[in-house]
């Protein structure tokens, strides 16, 4: 009984908390991601006082018809990246380990699964779920991680199902994803005890297209010498593309950060001070280490200025129907970045090379992230082949810092950077004699 | 068994088997990487399934496409592909199942010799009814594909004529292992495993005549009388390469007495229904059978199976063969784990690298869970 009073009070407290953030928040010129997040995550972990469902869902999965429906949409990769980031992910993965799960499996999943069960982490974990939507459009991880979850907090888990697109979508995939649209439709009706609203999700799926586009031009200004952002600022303003994509709050705020790089780029502000190497990032951030990243290729002028996994939540939109929203999110969320053949991926990783104008490419090898790393030798080759350009491969992980050889890693990158500085010495000598 | 001798030369030299069939036979031969493939189109289709288990022996090919976290399973494809010792089959055929697995196709389309390459992307969703009609076309498809690749056409007469005979199959290898677990003298464990190994890869006419000859010798073989302190065992897990481990149990005090394994019961589990259509048939098994956990049917499904298979079988206890890096069985192990604890029943795991650990650390390791039974 004392236990559920000062849970209450705790409850009370957060939800207090969220309102008297936002209400400041409507004064202030521009929102910033804390605030935001702080409001967004105050609002989940009081849903139980507002009497609104909480549902955690995949970062990939199809999140627009939760929203129209008035459902808390919460990530646990999101929360993952909160627990690497503030180095809290050895320690519940450990715990994990102890609870029988295997250190070569996924570090979000080991740590978002051990947090369940103590509460810890950055924020003191998540808001519990009504229920669970998982898309297996990024890995197969979630569908066992998710299993785990639904085990553990007794309620309805609904399975997207997006098969695997090796050389194309065909024609059967695309009626069984529509199909489960259906599926997931009557789920969440099930879930919130009232008729779905299909007029609201055309305007959620609107704001979800617009935000795209836009987190697009945000990612966009990097293309500018130098860039006014590198792939480390856009780890950081993901977030809102995951957690928030169909709602306002995503338009304001990145129509406000389109502006703010066009202002750097205007002011002549980069990301690197002296931005003289330009960089492409693959899969994954190493969340424990980008600030050691960003200050290690900083100190050699090099920027990334882009990267294949921000890029993903924008990677789909040419398959979105902004009028038939709930037809095309099937096909847009079946295609996406991690859900093709490692050709097609090679293709897209060549046209960011292009696009960019990038000087090497640096793949992080990454221990939790089989779908996305097996297949990165391939790439790495066709890139060398097609583009001629040095490529790094580090392996680490994005969670677990015990895999993380930071001497080691450091001196590949002094030596990567050599050799990129020798290249671009020798062509900018070649094209000044052909001057 | 003299008949034994036959299946365990088809395992030690599967390739020269293969040649060999394949200059006398004129057949083709499809290569295919799990359980869930239809052999039943492929047979129908003129060709010899032939099961790709791969090497774990001088693998450096593999290791220039794939990193150190990736399972001995796959590597031991990939090398086997790369090395171009598979030149004898046609082409090969990759249900979709794990991450893994699916990124191995890409490497396998993109770097090894172009043969014909049909990715049968299945549903991981195995209990609903959309999954269920996707299932159906994607194995209408597959059909057509193989079809345009061998130059074939697949008969609905062939169809049949194939889900009769992998029906008489998967009955024989059922009875053989419910022999094996009533007379474990004159079936050993590693008899077994030759012949459901050489049941992937060998003719599979003569598989039927071999498999009838050795059933019908077995129930004449006077009852061998398991001594009353044998321990039995049930494996699970995905695949076992190691036939060693059988005599190590059977010499620790134990003995298989059933399995869920990929290349054990979930192979042969599951009689098709012949008056269904027959690629209806073919589907409605995958979604009856035990599931490979890279499937999705429930959230205790595989837990309850193995507690009533423990049951069914009298199982004094069960053996977790995981693979190292096998992500879908490591995510299931806990809670199965739990729910056998739940039901008083002992576990043990093995946690299977390429190499098996010394033979005598794991026989000691057999010996003292043996005891505890």
């Amino acid at each position: 009984m004392k236990k559920q009073i000062s849970d209450l009070l705790k409850i009370i407290g957060i939800f207090l908390f969220g309102k008297f953030k936002k209400f400041t928040m409507r004064f202030k010129k521009s929102k910033t991601m804390k605030d935001i997040m702080l409001v967004y995550y105050s609002e989940a972990k009081s849903a139980r006082l507002t009497r609104k469902k909480v549902a955690w869902i995949t970062s990939g999965g199809p999140v627009e018809p939760l929203i129209a429906m008035d459902v808390i949409p919460v990530y646990p990769e999101n929360h993952g990246a909160m627990i690497g980031a503030s180095k809290m992910g050895t320690g519940l993965c450990e715990t994990a380990e102890n609870m029988g799960y295997s250190s070569d499996l996924c570090s979000y999943a080991r740590a978002d699964i051990a947090c369940a069960t103590v509460n810890g982490g950055p924020i003191g974990g998540l808001p519990k779920p009504d229920m669970l939507v998982c898309c297996n459009n990024i890995c197969g991880t979630v569908l066992k991680w998710y299993e785990v979850q639904a085990r553990y907090f007794n309620v309805p888990l609904f399975v997207l199902d997006t098969p695997f697109c090796h050389t194309g979508y065909s024609e059967e995939t695309a009626r069984y994803v529509r199909s489960q649209i259906n599926e997931y439709i009557s789920f969440i009706e099930r879930a919130c005890g009232r008729k779905f609203d299909y007029e609201r999700v055309k305007k959620v799926g609107h704001l979800s297209l617009q935000g795209q586009q836009l987190w697009q031009k945000v990612l966009d200004t990097a293309a500018h010498k130098p860039a006014p952002l590198s792939a480390f600022d856009a780890f950081y303003h993901l977030a809102l593309i995951v957690t928030l994509r169909g709602t306002p709050e995503v338009i304001d705020y990145y129509t406000a950060l389109v502006a703010k790089m066009k202002d750097r780029i205007a002011r002549g502000i980069s990301a690197v001070p002296n931005e003289k190497y330009r960089l492409l990032w693959d899969n994954l951030p190493i969340w424990h280490r980008t600030r050691w990243l960003y200050d290690k290729f900083a100190s050699h002028d090099a920027c990334l200025v882009a990267d294949t996994y921000t890029s993903a939540w924008c990677g789909t939109m040419k398959y979105i129907d902004e009028n038939n929203f709930i037809d095309s999110m099937a096909e847009a969320y079946t295609r996406i970045y991690l859900n093709i053949g490692v050709d097609e991926m090679a293709k897209m990783v060549i046209a960011m090379i292009d696009k960019y104008d990038v000087d090497g490419f640096v793949l992080h090898s990454n221990r939790s992230c089989k779908p996305y790393s097996f297949g990165q030798m391939d790439i790495q080759r066709i890139v060398e082949k097609e583009r001629g350009i040095p490529c790094l491969m580090i392996e680490a992980d994005m969670v677990d810092e015990r895999t993380f050889s930071e001497s080691q890693i450091s001196t590949r990158i002094d030596a990567f950077m050599e050799i990129i500085k020798e290249r671009k010495k020798h062509s900018s000598s070649i094209s000044m004699a052909k001057e | 068994m003299e008949k034994f001798t036959e299946f365990k030369n088809i395992v030690t030299d599967p390739y020269t088997y293969c040649r060999k069939y394949k200059e006398e036979t004129g057949n083709k031969i499809v290569g295919f990487t799990c359980s869930y493939t239809p052999e039943e189109i492929i047979y129908a289709a003129g060709a010899l399934p032939f099961r790709l288990f791969g090497t774990d022996e001088g693998i450096h090919r593999a290791d220039m496409h794939l990193q150190s976290y990736c399972c001995s399973l796959v590597r031991g494809i990939l090398e086997e592909g790369l090395s171009g010792r598979l030149d004898f089959i046609n082409g090969v055929v990759f249900p979709h199942t794990c991450d893994s697995i699916q990124r191995l196709s890409d490497i396998w389309r993109l770097n090894v010799t172009p043969k014909f390459h049909i990715d049968l992307v299945l549903p991981v969703k195995l209990n609903t009814t959309s999954a269920r009609q996707y299932l159906i076309d994607v194995m209408e498809k597959f059909k057509k594909d193989l079809e345009s690749a061998l130059g074939v056409k697949i008969t609905d007469a062939a169809l049949s004529d194939a889900i009769k005979l992998y029906n008489q199959i998967r009955k024989l290898m059922m009875k053989l292992y419910t022999l094996r677990a009533q007379k474990p003298e004159t079936l050993k464990g590693r008899d077994l495993h030759s012949i459901i190994k050489a049941a992937m890869i060998m003719d599979r006419q003569l598989l039927l005549k071999t498999l009838s000859d050795i059933v019908e010798q077995t129930q004449k073989a006077p009852a061998s009388k398991m001594k009353p302190e044998t321990k039995k065992l049930l494996l699970t897990g995905g695949i076992c390469s190691h036939p060693d481990i059988y005599d190590i149990i059977e010499n620790a005090g134990g003995v298989v007495v059933w399995d869920d394994l990929c290349t054990g019961s979930r192979y042969f589990e599951g009689i098709l229904d012949e008056k269904a259509p027959p690629l209806e048939a073919i589907a409605q098994r995958y979604l009856d059978r035990d599931i490979c956990p890279a499937k999705h049917a429930g959230l205790t499904d595989r837990g309850e199976s193995l507690v009533q298979m423990v049951r069914q079988h009298q199982a004094d206890g069960v053996v977790f063969m995981l693979l190292k890096f096998c992500d879908p069985h490591a995510f299931d192990y806990p809670y199965i784990k739990e729910m056998l604890e739940r039901e008083n029943i002992p576990c043990m795991l093995l946690d299977m690298e390429e190499q098996l650990p010394a033979g005598g650390q794991l026989q000691t390791r057999f010996e003292t869970f043996i005891q505890i039974l």
